[in-house]
């Protein structure tokens, strides 16, 4: 899409945000600040970033911690390499999930685990900016600022929600900056991510 | 007396036929697969053919349900496995819903320490405990630790993840809407395990409509879902169906065709009724030698039989068309009627050699019903002949026809290019003449093959090509060998050699190994004291471990594990299939994963794995690859037939010298003949043919068949009479006609082997009848006696 292309469409947009604005309430308007937050998300194509995640489970005395990078291309390729403390990589491509770790390889058909995917659909769908494949598989609200907001997801599927209560992605315009998961137990983790620039 | 003896042929005959009539009446007519399966020269390949035909691969039936959406067919596959599942014909009924995998988990969680290799008694010292935990708390931070948490209070070690390391490279089908599903999520799929043993096709068809009848009872079904099936037990009750019902047409078809021509021919129901009276003779002799030499009849050997139609009911037509008068003629007629049999029995008793029963039958069956067939037409046929024949006569057609074939040699030069053209085609795939594929034999239609790789595909049922094999005494030595064997294909599989093994020992440890770990695990207080000084240092305390203390000592004191604990778990399946008793040992299989590189298997250096398994000093065990076996089985028979079918020719080439008394007219007969061979097998290649043993043994009939043709090509034309040379050609046509018309109804079969057969011969003999004709020597008027007699 040209440039031009987009800023007609942005104009557009306004404008019939405005029109919309002009006699109705906040939530309308929040409405449209989700859809405003996906076109800035979806105009990156792709991405590296590093990833420092920290897991708060109730059963140790303190949390274990990992890191690694992190690299997205749109559409719907994801790529989370861990280096510690165990070198372990996950590729996520269309509906494919490659899991290595050892040396091994092993994939799968995302259709085959649907909780997996609602794991991961989460993080993607942000990414892409694609509101429709995130609000299939979670209930979406938005809160704060361009500058400083927060996507709340929280699965339809009962079998997920059983897992997982929430999925928070915090982040500043169309940048992703933190990814936490809380689970139905009581159990977080939270990922801190940095972007890289590219070369 | 006189009379007597006028008539003791008849009389013999007509013995004879009861005679035959009673063996027939107690034959056991089999259909199976076994056909083409051959007779395998080793014992190791026997014991697999063995495997195949009766193990345990061949009780698994593969079940899809196509049709309606996913959600549908989820149920269906619900359904159905609920239903078979009541029913005593299966073993097993699995569609992979989580319900099927709850016992497996539970076997495998609640049996860790007794079950994994990990646990000696190292592990179980503060050091090992130390290093098994954090290594398992270094696992929760990774991808999947929010999912290993759970296991983490009663499994600190990682026991668990240990055991499913062990199935590691081994895949699950995909899972559409909880079910078992094809990659495409198209079809839900099912494993059934029948009770009945895969040899027992009666007892396999039943079971096979116990699938059907359930699936088309499931309340609800909309009409446009369909069952689909497959499996070695499909294949056989399929095959026996259409081999059954394609004998019975073939057969039908053959004889209204031949007794249409006849009836063309000779316009009289009396020489019609003659001229079948030695293939009739023939089939039933056929019939009784391979019941009384085999012990049974394939059904494959009466398909091929129906070709008897074709030419045992030639020497009538030969006897009645030519009508030899003179005594001389009558010399000749019958010197070269014996001829003609005897070149064709050479080419058929090659085929006794033949390593599959099938083909020996074959051969056995054809030599005997030709053999009678001639003794009725030269011993029976005269005497019922009336003494004024209603002379078959067709005397525009004879004219025509030798006109024609008088012309035939002209064309010459055009059978010279067209050899050479064919010489050049088969020259340039001389790399891929022969089709060195198994199935290329296999009597199953293309279609359903095909619909087997599929599912069996879907199903991430690995192919079974490479096995390590071991014999044992007993079932305990077995498991025992097998984990030897084991721990050296677990290190392999860790250099990458190959993905994975299964072992039966997977899923029930010898034991002497369940004993050794129960001794390597500590007792409740020193376990307790080693624990807490592992623990120091990491982020777990001893009081959240309490369930693991609990199970370790539980582990510790319990009765040992037998095959009873997997009753109603998959892991039985597992366990039945790879350790099978014998009479006198048991066999253990365990087969071996290829690794996976992008998404393709890679080859298994099996000379590799042999030598690590022989260096670890674990004898009776064999590493197999079985494509490469089956294929070199496949070449040994190929060379085989190759063998027998250079010696019947050259046993042809033989006897033509020997009767004809001369290299020219020797030469003169076998020419056509090789070209119509050469012939044949380019239009094969040419068509994308690889030719197989049959086709082979196609080629070898052509020679044997068309050899009559030949002599009485190489007779006619050595001084008769214009109306001899008239009916003699006529005779040739109508008996070329029979032959092609018989072996054309096989080339229409649905059964490939029979189709293969057909295409070849009827093809063959019609170029034999086409070149004889050509390569004939041309008619200058007057015969030239002189120069034919001169010696060879």
């Amino acid at each position: 899409m040209r440039p031009a292309d987009i800023g007609l469409r942005r104009g557009l947009l306004v404008l019939f945000g405005a029109v919309l604005l002009a006699g109705t309430s906040v939530n309308q308007a929040a409405e449209w600040q989700l859809g405003e937050l996906m076109q800035l998300l979806a105009q990156t194509k792709s991405g590296q970033a590093r990833f420092v995640e920290r897991k708060y489970i109730a059963m140790l005395d303190k949390p274990v911690e990992s890191s690694g990078e992190l690299s997205f291309s749109a559409p719907d390729r994801m790529e989370m390499r861990t280096l510690k403390p165990k070198k372990q990589a996950m590729l996520l491509d269309g509906n494919r999930l490659t899991l290595e770790q050892d040396g091994r390889q092993k994939t799968v058909s995302l259709q085959s685990y649907p909780e997996v995917a609602a794991f991961v659909e989460g993080i993607r769908g942000t990414l892409a900016g694609d509101r429709q494949a995130l609000e299939k598989v979670y209930k979406v609200h938005l809160i704060g600022t361009p500058a400083r907001w927060q996507l709340m997801l929280v699965p339809r599927e009962p079998s997920m929600s059983r897992i997982i209560s929430g999925i928070r992605i915090g982040g500043s315009q169309g940048e992703v900056s933190s990814v936490a998961y809380d689970h139905a137990d009581g159990d977080r983790s939270e990922m801190q991510i940095t972007p890289v620039a590219r070369p | 007396m006189k009379r007597l003896r006028a008539h003791l042929p008849i009389v013999l005959w007509l013995a004879a036929l009861l005679a035959c009539v009673a063996v027939i009446a107690r034959t056991t007519f089999v259909a199976d697969l076994s056909a083409f399966m051959p007779r395998a020269p080793s014992e190791r390949q026997q014991m697999l053919m063995d495997q195949f035909k009766d193990g345990i691969i061949a009780r698994l039936i593969v079940v899809g349900i196509e049709g309606g959406d996913a959600a549908e067919r989820a149920r269906l596959s619900k359904a159905l496995s609920a239903a078979l599942r009541q029913q005593a014909e299966f073993i097993g009924v699995q569609n992979g819903s989580a319900a099927d995998l709850v016992l497996d988990r539970a076997y495998v969680f609640d049996n860790r320490y007794l079950l994994s290799p990990a646990v000696d008694a190292q592990r179980y010292t503060e050091d090992g405990l130390r290093r098994a935990i954090g290594s398992t708390v270094e696992d929760l931070s990774g991808s999947a630790g929010m999912l290993l948490k759970q296991l983490l209070p009663r499994d600190p070690t990682g026991e668990t993840r240990e055991l499913l390391g062990q199935f590691e490279g081994s895949s699950q089908p995909p899972s559409t809407e909880g079910v078992w599903s094809t990659r495409d999520g198209a079809r839900a799929l099912l494993l059934l395990q029948t009770r009945a043993e895969g040899s027992d096709i009666d007892a396999q068809a039943r079971t096979l409509e116990t699938v059907r009848s359930a699936f088309a009872a499931i309340p609800d079904r909309p009409a446009d879902t369909r069952l689909l099936m497959t499996g070695t037990s499909v294949f056989s009750v399929s095959s026996r169906a259409l081999i059954e019902s394609e004998v019975h047409r073939l057969a039908a078809a053959s004889l209204v065709l031949v007794v249409a021509l006849l009836l063309l021919v000779y316009r009289s129901a009396r020489l019609l009724g003659l001229s079948l009276l030695p293939m009739l003779t023939g089939t039933l002799a056929g019939i009784t030698a391979v019941s009384l030499g085999f012990g049974q009849v394939h059904g494959i050997t009466l398909g091929f039989g129906t070709t008897m139609i074709g030419e045992a009911v030639d020497y009538a037509i030969y006897l009645f068309v030519q009508r030899p008068a003179t005594p001389q003629q009558a010399r000749l007629f019958w010197r070269t009627l014996w001829l003609g049999l005897l070149t064709s029995v050479a080419g058929f008793l090659a085929l006794l050699g033949s390593g599959f029963p099938g083909l020996a039958q074959l051969g056995l069956y054809s030599t005997v019903g030709l053999v009678a067939a001639v003794l009725v037409t030269r011993y029976v046929l005269p005497r019922l002949m009336p003494q004024h024949l209603p002379a078959p006569d067709l005397p525009r057609t004879g004219e025509l026809l030798l006109r024609l074939m008088r012309q035939a040699p002209r064309l010459r030069w055009l059978l010279l290019v067209l050899m050479l053209g064919m010489l050049v085609v088969v020259g340039l795939h001389v790399d891929r003449i022969w089709n060195r594929s198994i199935s290329a034999l296999n009597p199953v239609t293309q279609a359903d093959q095909q619909l087997h790789e599929e599912l069996r595909r879907d199903l991430g049922a690995s192919d079974l090509r490479y096995l390590a094999v071991l014999t044992a005494a007993d079932p305990e030595q077995a498991l025992q060998q097998a984990e030897r064997a084991g721990s050296v294909l677990q290190a392999l599989s860790r250099a990458g050699t190959l993905a994975g093994y299964s072992s039966p020992s997977q899923v029930l440890p010898s034991l002497a190994s369940q004993q050794a770990r129960q001794a390597a695990l500590p007792e409740p207080a020193p376990l307790r004291r080693r624990l807490d000084a592992a623990l120091a240092g990491l982020p777990l305390r001893a009081e959240r471990l309490q369930g693991f203390l609990a199970d370790v000592e539980s582990s510790r004191t319990r009765a040992l594990l037998t095959r009873r604990d997997l009753d109603g778990t998959a892991s039985a399946l597992l366990y039945d299939s790879l350790l099978i008793p014998r009479e006198r040992d048991v066999l253990v299989l365990m087969p071996l994963r290829p690794p996976i590189v992008d998404q393709t298997e890679q080859d298994i250096d099996i000379e590799r794995v042999d030598a690590a398994l022989k260096a670890d000093g674990t004898r009776n065990i064999t590493v197999i690859d079985l494509l490469a076996e089956t294929n070199a089985l496949f070449d040994s028979y190929l060379h085989e037939a190759l063998l027998f079918s250079g010696l019947g020719c050259l046993a042809i080439l033989a006897l033509l010298l020997l009767t004809l008394r001369s290299v020219t007219r020797a030469l003169r007969v076998a020419l056509p003949l090789a070209c119509a061979v050469v012939c044949v097998t380019g239009t094969l290649l040419l068509g994308g043919t690889s030719l197989t043993i049959l086709h082979l043994v196609g080629l070898l009939l052509v020679v044997a068949i068309g050899s009559n043709y030949a002599l009485f090509f190489d007779n006619t034309n050595t001084g008769s009479s214009a109306q001899e040379q008239r009916q003699t050609s006529i005779s040739l046509v109508t008996a070329n006609l029979t032959i092609v018309g018989s072996f054309g109804m096989l080339a229409l079969s649905s059964v490939p082997v029979l189709a293969i057969l057909g295409i070849t011969v009827g093809l063959g003999t019609v170029l034999a009848l086409l070149f004889s004709a050509i390569l004939a020597r041309p008619q200058t008027g007057l015969p030239q006696a002189a120069s034919v007699e001169s010696p060879a």
